[in-house]
């Protein structure tokens, strides 16, 4: 029915030690929507690199509206009308949205900026493709949802009758991943082709007409929306059956609490109170899931829990003792358990060996010192790690390797194997499977289970609010600071929560 | 004592002590906003002010020494560029090791072109030989001398900060400069070289460095000294950061530190208070830690200022 708009031939990407992408043949319709599936490492924003101009292919060739063509920059793509939105946004925060749209295109003659008329040209663009939004607000004090849709709008803006969306929904609340799904439809009907990279399988499922599933740097399959299951597609994706939704089973967990916050209040770098009347408790033997939109106080609470940052009121109790005046290090020997969401600033020491890794808070006592913490015992962390390595099955060349060589998976597991292996009462956990792939997402899910049935307490912190739901007992909805909802995990679904986490407010119309 | 010509010799005695700070900090916020620091200001201008020195010498025409300096200033800032945009250097490393090699090249080139060390001849004619009245506007009572009877780079730095001003709020190329220093990708996927934005932006620093080296010593001095830039550049940095990335907010901060120099020269000569003259001497100094440290909480500067930008074109 309709004809290929966009076409790649035999694309082959070497980089130095890896092939990223091997004999890619791939073909997008005219006003189609297509998804490309694949776990991380899989070579596909490498492949939309290639089509947008920033790497060169190995070898291969692309061919747009049946002309061959060859991108030596980002500009050759954008004038021969591609557009990407890139998973972390392109766009200056000291900008007006203006200012971002036009930019590298600005209107007017000569050295200066025509900036009536690109307010006009960016107003009539948004209004004839439904994308509201005020011209002249910069784009620091934008919503997520908004920033993207100035991506979006910055692609129609020089003309893209081909939009790359790379991860779009990894940082829209679910209203927004609605209506997002709204604008891309709305898009197509207007004429303009989409490739969506992903690795989510309900989006493809929610969005797409036709998908690719890559692997590997091969493409594994093609299929029709309609014709395949997700069970399908994450086999074709990971190569092995896997379990989407690991199996949570029934467990009562004990009355008394483990850890109580009680009003918490907490300041960021600014003084400003961003965590402000927090109260929460965890008990021994159940996940309390703490579901927010990204930078409503999740990165504060976390610090302020480890004492990585000052509380400025309230209290924080571990076994019904104050620890809010205790160090870092005295709440790590009070077997408090921290996975942090950023494990490369937070986690790990990268250049550090993952034996090293793994006795670090611990570094200073049996077996990882002797002598009063004056003496490493490098043998024993090594046998210790060497031990956990296969417990928690971690990829790595062995115990001496440094963290850094290990793939984003086997990092976090080798902040698991550290944190999970201390026999903790109280575990905070936070992102535990950002940017992980649907293999290892299933493993740390089911680690974190398993230390609730050891009726350890968790507080499990997620952007992800299908993470949540897998994984919860009761479920806390953050909005500016302060728990403003709580649910049964059984008793409520992802738009309930949804609709509190974003102040239980009407979501704006498109 | 404090009279009339009093006030009306200090303010204008502020203004021209200011000029060399402006022009520096003017040209560091182009350079900085576009994401390079640039703490080898000091340097360009001690350039622009030997160079200036000993063409206008050689050719007995101040204007050519003036483009003379302009020119190297802006050639020796490029190997600023060079090293932290095309070979990722550490921009404060950079600048530090611009700062000593301009002090070396100077003092060797003094001993090969002038033969000895110190001070270079008086130039036949200098810049502060044009003073130029401007009709009308340098009789305003107190304005009219401060402002419109000066000499020519007092002018041009009046002139360069509109200009400035206008060229990064309003310009394309301006915008561009703006988003290299807060956003390289962002600038980069759209389609803009990030690298040639930064190159332009030390350059700019560059050819207003070496103008502001010539106004030190064929404009308010007849002769190049080694050492005569006296930390100016420095001070340049700080008043680029006390004026929040912005050249007019540069300009209100290079004279408040063009003030408190032609307070020390007066509190000296007057003898105002029993204190060694030595005290006096460091007073803009002070002032500048002070400004600094009570200012820079509050200004921001732009996101990627020190960031290395490279591109992950990895070619096979």
């Amino acid at each position: 029915m309709a004809q290929p708009i966009l076409e790649t031939r035999h694309i082959v990407k070497q980089f130095p030690k890896v092939l990223a992408n091997d004999d890619i043949n791939l073909t997008l319709n005219q006003g189609e929507i297509l998804c490309l599936l694949g776990e991380n490492g899989a070579g596909k924003s490498t492949l939309m690199n290639v089509l947008y101009g920033l790497y060169k292919p190995t070898s291969g060739t692309i061919v747009l509206d049946g002309e061959e063509v060859e991108f030596s920059s980002p500009r050759d793509a954008i004038d021969r009308g591609l557009g990407m939105v890139h998973q972390h946004f392109m766009l200056v925060d000291t900008l007006t949205v203006t200012e971002n749209i036009i930019l590298g295109s600005e209107p007017g003659r000569g050295p200066q900026i025509d900036y009536r008329t690109a307010r006009q040209q960016v107003k009539e663009l948004s209004e004839r493709h439904g994308l509201r939004i005020d011209p002249d607000a910069k784009i620091m004090n934008l919503s997520v949802g908004l920033q993207q849709r100035v991506e979006i709008l910055k692609a129609l803006y020089r003309q893209a009758k081909i939009l790359i969306l790379d991860e779009p929904t990894a940082v829209l609340t679910p209203q927004e991943v609605e209506e997002f799904f709204a604008v891309v439809r709305g898009l197509r009907d207007n004429g303009v082709s989409i490739i969506i990279i992903t690795h989510k399988l309900e989006e493809v499922k929610a969005i797409s007409d036709r998908v690719y599933i890559l692997r590997r740097g091969r493409i594994e399959g093609e299929r029709r929306t309609a014709d395949v299951s997700k069970e399908d597609l994450a086999n074709l994706m990971v190569g092995r059956a896997v379990v989407l939704t690991v199996e949570k089973s029934d467990h009562q967990a004990k009355q008394e609490p483990v850890f109580e916050i009680d009003d918490l209040r907490v300041l960021d770098d600014r003084e400003v109170a961003v965590v402000d009347g927090l109260s929460l408790d965890v008990r021994p033997g159940e996940v309390v899931g703490i579901a927010g939109v990204d930078g409503n106080g999740q990165s504060e609470l976390a610090e302020a829990i480890m004492g990585l940052r000052s509380v400025a009121g309230g209290s924080l109790k571990h076994l019904g003792e104050d620890i809010k005046d205790l160090t870092t290090k005295e709440r790590i020997h009070r077997r408090i358990s921290y996975v942090p969401a950023d494990r490369h600033r937070y986690g790990l020491v990268l250049p550090f060996t993952v034996a090293e890794n793994i006795a670090m808070g611990y570094h200073d006592r049996a077996p990882n010192a002797s002598g009063g913490g004056m003496r490493l015992n490098y043998s024993a962390m090594e046998e210790q790690a060497t031990r956990l390595i296969k417990d928690f099955d971690i990829r790595t060349p062995g115990p001496l390797a440094p963290a850094s060589h290990l793939s984003g998976g086997n990092q976090q597991k080798v902040i698991l194997a550290r944190e999970f292996t201390r026999n903790p009462s109280f575990l905070l956990v936070s992102q535990p499977t950002r940017g992980l792939d649907v293999g290892a997402i299933e493993y740390i899910h089911s680690q974190i289970l398993a230390m609730r049935d050891q009726d350890v307490g968790v507080l499990l912190i997620s952007l992800e609010l299908e993470e949540i739901f897998g994984l919860a007992d009761r479920i806390l909805v953050l909005y500016e600071g302060a728990i403003v909802k709580e649910f049964v995990a059984s008793e409520t679904d992802e738009r309930e929560v949804g609709f509190y986490m974003t102040g239980g407010k009407k979501e704006q119309s498109a | 004592m404090v009279d009339y010509d009093f006030i009306v010799n200090l303010l204008s005695a502020m203004i021209r002590n200011a000029t060399p700070i402006a022009l520096a900090a003017i040209g560091a916020v182009v350079c900085e906003r576009s994401g390079v620091v640039n703490i080898a200001m000091e340097g360009i201008m001690t350039v622009g002010a030997f160079v200036a020195a000993i063409v206008a010498g050689a050719t007995g025409n101040p204007w050519i020494g003036l483009l003379a300096a302009i020119f190297f200033g802006g050639l020796f800032s490029l190997i600023h560029a060079f090293a932290t945009v095309s070979l990722h250097l550490d921009h404060v490393v950079s600048g530090a090791v611009l700062n000593v090699l301009a002090l070396g090249i100077t003092s060797y080139l003094m001993i090969m072109i002038v033969g000895h060390p110190g001070t270079t001849n008086p130039v036949p004619v200098g810049l502060g030989d044009y003073r130029w009245a401007i009709p009308v506007l340098s009789s305003i009572p107190v304005l009219g001398p401060m402002f419109f009877n000066q000499t020519p780079i007092v002018y041009f730095s009046f002139i360069l900060i509109g200009v400035f001003t206008w060229f990064l709020s309003k310009t394309k190329l301006g915008l561009h400069v703006r988003a290299s220093g807060e956003h390289p990708l962002a600038l980069e996927t759209i389609g803009v070289s990030v690298y040639k934005m930064r190159y332009f932006g030390v350059l700019v620093s560059g050819l207003v460095g070496g103008m502001a080296g010539a106004y030190l010593s064929i404009e308010s001095n007849v002769s190049f000294t080694e050492g005569m830039t006296g930390g100016r550049g420095f001070i340049a940095m700080a008043a680029m950061i006390s004026g929040g990335w912005h050249p007019i907010g540069a300009f209100i901060a290079a004279l408040f530190f063009g003030l408190a120099d032609a307070l020390q020269v007066r509190f000296q000569v007057f003898e105002i208070a029993r204190v060694p003259e030595e005290f006096f001497i460091i007073l803009p100094y002070v002032l500048t830690v002070v400004a600094v440290a009570g200012l820079v909480r509050r200004s921001r500067p732009p996101k990627a200022d020190g960031v290395d930008f490279m591109i992950e074109r990895s070619e096979d």
